[in-house]
């Protein structure tokens, strides 16, 4: 057994994150660590790696029982290594000193670097691991998949010069594929089972069921500081996984959208000739009810067409046409859009959905203030009904809505940007990747929030990369390449395999850059 | 997204409340701390009406400069001509009165016009250009204190009408100076601008999360150009109670104002509401510092105490709105 952490207990004032808490790892091992946010996974890969101090708890790394709290690279000596979801490379560095920064940081026994043995060294690593990148190239102008590359390199080859420790034993993977394109992530995998085939243990951290299912051996479930079951990942389905990561069932939350729904008007927005950077001529119609998935391959610019008819985004050509208003998407802002009952849910949730260090109040109620302005005084006690029935009613957790929003776990601060929006009850919602890094009960409980948005006379539209998601929630599917929408999936057309069939079709050039936000 | 462990359910609200209302009253405790420390050790001049009245009135110019200088805080944005901006429309209130017989209503009416016209160009090189406020407004600073120079002939202009001067210091109430009243006006003022408006709401999210502002139909720019005009009008305000206070104005008058001013805003955003610019925050701060200097005079230190004082105060306000910012997003 390569790690056994067991009893882990960790109390933030009133707070458990941890109650005994563990993991145990075998070499030569995938083991997946699934929990919902708030569920102790962070905490306890913080012990592991002896940032954070536990107050009870025994921990064995290789047979050899380790006095609590570790000493500062005593789990590294040991043979831990970690590679975190935003990675830890330095973008303006070559891909070599990015491999052996450590050597670098620790460059004091040695004053002079011999540059060309280093690059060469380097460019032997990269080559042993597989990974065809030129060692002087400068991190920004790798793909992003390759960057993850690089990080578990970096994390298995890191092995401070002279030091007695020894070699890689366990790599801790904290989501390492959030934030990669679909489609290149098989490529991550393919490295954990070279490295698990060498006798090296994973531990594997992901909201993603489907990674978890095919490519762990076993999996431990974290559920409020405590194990739930550690099982053989092929001895459970994926209804029982997600059963032990959400424990009880979330009692149905069904109010809350007749109340947010808009008034029943059969209007249809109807978008022609969109032209911006990268999209030529887009037409979409739109009708209440509906929900239009659009979708492409990393770099098709589909979420253009959500910012741009927000008015948050540069269109160059296009025309909007919403009941009796015909509109030039050039003129649109967001005041106007909102004006005109549009709402626009962000991807990047911390640059352009909420303030993270405003209150959840605060957050939810921006864009209706001025209702509960009444003679010169802002209404506070109708803002914080508002806010507390949004609470409740969207199960956000914890039920304080005077807390600081970025106290709140992910899935929470999800759930605050969406009733930020809801309570102007919109006549178009316009998602761009609605559960994003979101955790697989608050998942299902937005899903279900679109579904009877929709049901209730919205028009919803949908820009999203993850396919299946897709194919469970929209009526229609835009599968937009080179610029053009180059096809409508429609009824059982929608499936996760035609779509990504489809993307895939509409370029034979590679994927290009990772989809970016909200331009300007 | 990692989760954070403190952000379960149970407890920790709770905690938070706890923890945060004792940063809420640690600088008013302080302040009657200190008061009492000086009563005791200079029982015979310290805790005096004439002292207290004495403290009150001289500070209200400093009140009302830093109570404009949260504006622009708040959203995001520093001003540093503000304190240039008193000396120059202190020095036109005088000139125009003494030296070119203008009425004071309308001498008044010029200065605040012009401390506007400053806070006009700081919105258009900051907002509309897009250039960083703290430069713009370096160079703004240093334009008015120039003109503040070259308009006097670099030389002290005295004769104010009595007028100004008696309403501003000679009318007093309860033994203090009707300007310290007109310091408390603004103060509400600006507590209720930034509390119970939608305004105060907006530029609260601007300050915080320009992008999120925008995609949420804020004008951001509108916003932003508003605060720093609204500061420039404050520091106008602020440059008339100074010429009214003394009766003249001297170039690089009001300059000395700039560290106070920031070091009593930080001050005041560690305390009521710890985390924000907040006026009555900022309104203790400014007599937490002046209690504190005018009681180390007395007990004989050199006038030099005030650099060290304001300088002191202003990095151990932003340390420790820095340390409840890094509390409340790490534990919670």
């Amino acid at each position: 057994m390569v790690l056994r952490a067991s009893g882990l207990k960790k109390r933030y004032g009133g707070t458990l994150a941890l109650d005994s808490a563990g993991v145990s790892v075998l070499a030569g091992e995938v083991h997946g660590l699934l929990g919902q946010n708030g569920s102790g996974k962070s905490t306890l890969i913080k012990v592991l790696a002896g940032v954070v101090t536990p107050d009870e708890g025994e921990l064995e790394i290789a047979g050899e029982r380790l006095t609590l709290p570790l000493a500062v690279g005593e789990a590294h000596r040991r043979g831990l290594r970690f590679v975190h979801q935003n990675l830890g490379l330095i973008t303006t560095l070559t891909v070599a000193e990015n491999l052996f920064i450590e050597r670098l940081s620790l460059a004091r026994r040695n004053l002079y670097i011999n540059w060309s043995s280093f690059f060469d060294e380097a460019a032997a690593t990269l080559k042993q691991y597989g990974l065809d990148v030129d060692p002087h190239a400068p991190l920004q102008e790798l793909e992003l998949i390759d960057r993850s590359l690089l990080a578990i390199i970096r994390a298995v080859a890191s092995n401070t010069a002279g030091d007695s420790g020894s070699g890689a034993r366990l790599i801790v993977l904290d989501e390492p594929t959030v934030f990669l394109p679909r489609d290149d992530v098989g490529r991550v995998f393919a490295m954990i089972r070279d490295l698990v085939s060498k006798g090296i243990g994973v531990l594997f951290v992901s909201h993603r069921m489907d990674e978890v299912r095919n490519h762990t051996d076993r999996v431990t479930v974290l559920r409020d500081g405590r194990n739930i079951a550690t099982v053989e990942t092929d001895s459970v389905d994926d209804e029982q996984l997600v059963s032990m990561i959400v424990g009880e069932k979330t009692a149905g939350r069904g109010r809350i959208v007749d109340e947010l729904a808009p008034g029943e008007e059969d209007v249809p927005i109807r978008i022609t000739g969109l032209s911006t950077r990268t999209l030529q001529n887009i037409d979409l119609v739109v009708r209440p009810g509906e929900i239009l998935g659009i979708t492409g391959l990393a770099g098709a610019g589909y979420e253009e067409v959500l910012y741009s008819i927000f008015g948050a985004g540069r269109a160059t050509a296009g025309r909007l046409e919403l009941g009796a208003t015909i509109i030039q998407v050039r003129d649109l802002t967001p005041a106007r859009a909102m004006d005109l009952g549009m709402a626009l849910i962000p991807a990047d949730r911390l640059l352009h959905g909420i303030a993270a260090r405003a209150t959840v109040e605060e957050n939810e109620t921006i864009t209706i203030v001025d209702q509960y302005f009444k003679f010169l005084i802002l209404r506070r006690s109708g803002l914080n009904e508002v806010a507390a029935r949004l609470t409740s009613q969207l199960g956000i957790q914890p039920k304080d809505h005077q807390m600081q929003t970025d106290q709140l776990s992910g899935g929470n601060q999800q759930k605050v940007m969406l009733g930020k929006w809801l309570v102007r009850r919109p006549r178009v919602l316009l998602l761009h990747e609605p559960t994003q890094g979101v955790d697989v009960g608050a998942r299902a409980d937005i899903s279900t929030f679109i579904r009877q948005m929709a049901q209730l006379g919205t028009i919803v539209i949908c820009g999203s990369a993850e396919y299946e998601q897709l194919a469970d929630l929209c009526s229609r599917v835009a599968i937009i390449g080179d610029g053009r929408i180059s096809r409508v999936l429609e009824g059982d057309e929608i499936t996760k395999e035609n779509i990504l069939s489809e993307c895939l079709r509409t370029s034979s050039r590679p994927a290009a850059a990772p989809a970016a936000g909200a331009e300007g | 997204m990692t989760e954070n462990p403190s952000a379960a359910p149970a407890g920790s609200p709770r905690r938070r409340r706890r923890n945060l209302s004792l940063e809420r009253y640690a600088l008013p405790v302080t302040w009657v701390a200190v008061i009492v420390v000086f009563s005791i050790l200079k029982p015979d001049v310290f805790p005096t009406g004439d002292n207290a009245s004495a403290i009150l009135s001289t500070n209200a110019v400093l009140v009302v400069l830093t109570i404009g200088l949260l504006a622009p805080l708040t959203v995001g944005d520093l001003d540093i001509s503000a304190a240039a901006v008193v000396g120059l429309s202190a020095m036109l209130v005088v000139l125009l009165n003494t030296v070119h017989h203008v009425e004071v209503g309308y001498a008044i009416l010029i200065a605040l016009a012009c401390s506007c016209l400053v806070g006009l160009v700081n919105g258009l090189f900051a907002v509309v250009l897009g250039i960083d406020a703290l430069i713009v407004t370096l160079g703004t600073g240093s334009l008015a204190l120039g003109a503040t120079a070259w308009m006097s002939n670099n030389s002290t202009i005295t004769g104010l009408a009595q007028s100004l001067v008696n309403v501003v210091v000679q009318n007093q109430i309860f033994g203090v100076s009707i300007e310290f009243y007109y310091s408390i006006a603004i103060c509400v003022l600006v507590f209720y601008l930034l509390r119970y408006t939608p305004m105060g709401r907006r530029m609260l999210i601007v300050g915080q999360a320009r992008e999120v502002a925008r995609l949420s139909g804020i004008s951001v720019s509108r916003i932003r150009i508003g605060s720093l005009l609204f500061c420039s009008l404050l520091a106008g305000i602020a440059g008339i109670l100074y010429a009214g206070t003394s009766g003249s104005a001297q170039p690089g008058g009001g300059s000395e104002l700039l560290l106070p001013a920031y070091a009593a805003a930080f001050l005041g955003s560690t305390t009521l509401t710890p985390g924000r610019f907040n006026a009555f925050g900022s309104l203790i701060a400014v007599y937490f510092l002046a209690t504190g200097i005018v009681g180390l005079e007395l007990l004989g230190a050199q006038n030099y105490v005030q650099q060290i004082f304001y300088g002191a105060a202003l990095l151990v306000a932003v340390l420790a709105s820095t340390l409840i910012r890094r509390a409340a997003t790490r534990n919670g």
